[in-house]
């Protein structure tokens, strides 16, 4: 169990890193380019950049604030 | 005298997906550790040879668009993290050393490995198509063989040089590589046509370092201003 606990922590950090804020808005990102380019018929190539650059602005200011 | 136009079109298409697998094998190596890059990069090269053996003609029926979506969400995930690791150490808010080196290898051999595989399958899917469609694939085969050469030999000669760039410039420049193909791969696997297809990569690249170059240049003011003695909570909270 304790292996198992590890291997899930391994992953969990290797994957999500240091805040999983970051994470969680680059998954929302991509399902709403998804839902926005298959059910709206919207190219929006524009939205995940610009969530990615507020995702990392986020972070950073939760990061440094002291 | 037929065959040149093919040969052509599929090295410098092949050249494209090859320039891209070379760009995360770099990243990886240089500020991670090479051995474990070169052994993501066999993994993936092993991998790919597996399935062009077992599935042939009929791997161009492999779901691209999905392995596109996962392969380019954890690129921007693993970028983005490298990218605020760096800016914050560029910044003072993180110390300069602060990995474990088996998460190091880790981290070079998984990045290694998925962006050779997937740049290895979008070569072998050129191949197939250019090369049925004017049935002659063996001519394919040549200008996809001769695309990967050259860069790699490319790659060859640029390692050195690279490697004398500081380590955390070279991590900033990684974290902006990876987020931007992250980026650029997630959102085609979404479904995203992107203006100019490929070359959309030239503008994107350019455009993550200058945001991500803007928070640093933010950071660094109030932290000028603050006084010596007040450390923000990643100094002393840092892995």
């Amino acid at each position: 169990m304790r292996r198992l606990r590890s291997i899930g922590a391994f992953w969990y950090d290797f994957v999500v890193g240091d805040d999983w804020r970051v994470a969680v808005v680059v998954v929302a990102a991509l399902a709403l380019t998804a839902v926005l380019v298959h059910a709206a018929g919207v190219n929006a190539w524009w939205l995940l950049p610009v969530c990615v650059f507020a995702a990392l602005g986020w972070s950073l200011r939760r990061a440094t604030r002291s | 005298m037929t065959a040149l136009p093919l040969i052509l079109t599929v090295f410098v298409a092949c050249a494209v997906e090859a320039v891209e697998a070379l760009t995360i094998v770099l990243a990886a190596g240089l500020t991670r550790e090479w051995r474990s890059t070169f052994q993501g990069m066999a993994a993936a090269l092993v991998v790919l040879a597996a399935i062009v053996a077992v599935l042939g003609p009929t791997i161009t029926l492999l779901p691209l668009t999905a392995l596109r979506l996962v392969v380019g969400a954890l690129l921007a995930i693993f970028g983005l993290q490298w990218l605020r690791k760096a800016i914050l150490r560029a910044t003072g808010y993180k110390s300069l050393h602060d990995e474990a080196g088996a998460y190091l290898r880790e981290v070079a051999a998984a990045s290694s490995c998925k962006g050779v595989l997937l740049e290895g399958l979008e070569v072998v899917f050129i191949v197939i198509t250019f090369g049925a469609s004017q049935h002659n694939v063996g001519a394919a085969v040549i200008g996809a063989a001769a695309a990967v050469l050259v860069v790699a030999v490319t790659g060859i000669v640029v390692r050195a040089p690279l490697a004398r760039v500081p380590e955390n410039a070279l991590k900033f420049a990684v974290g902006v590589m990876l987020t931007s193909f992250g980026i650029f791969w997630g959102a085609e696997g979404a479904g995203v046509s992107w203006p100019g297809h490929d070359a959309a990569l030239l503008v994107l690249v350019p455009v993550v370092a200058l945001v991500s170059l803007g928070y640093t240049v933010l950071l660094r003011r109030p932290r000028a201003a603050r006084p010596a003695s007040a450390p923000a909570s990643e100094e002393v909270t840092s892995s």
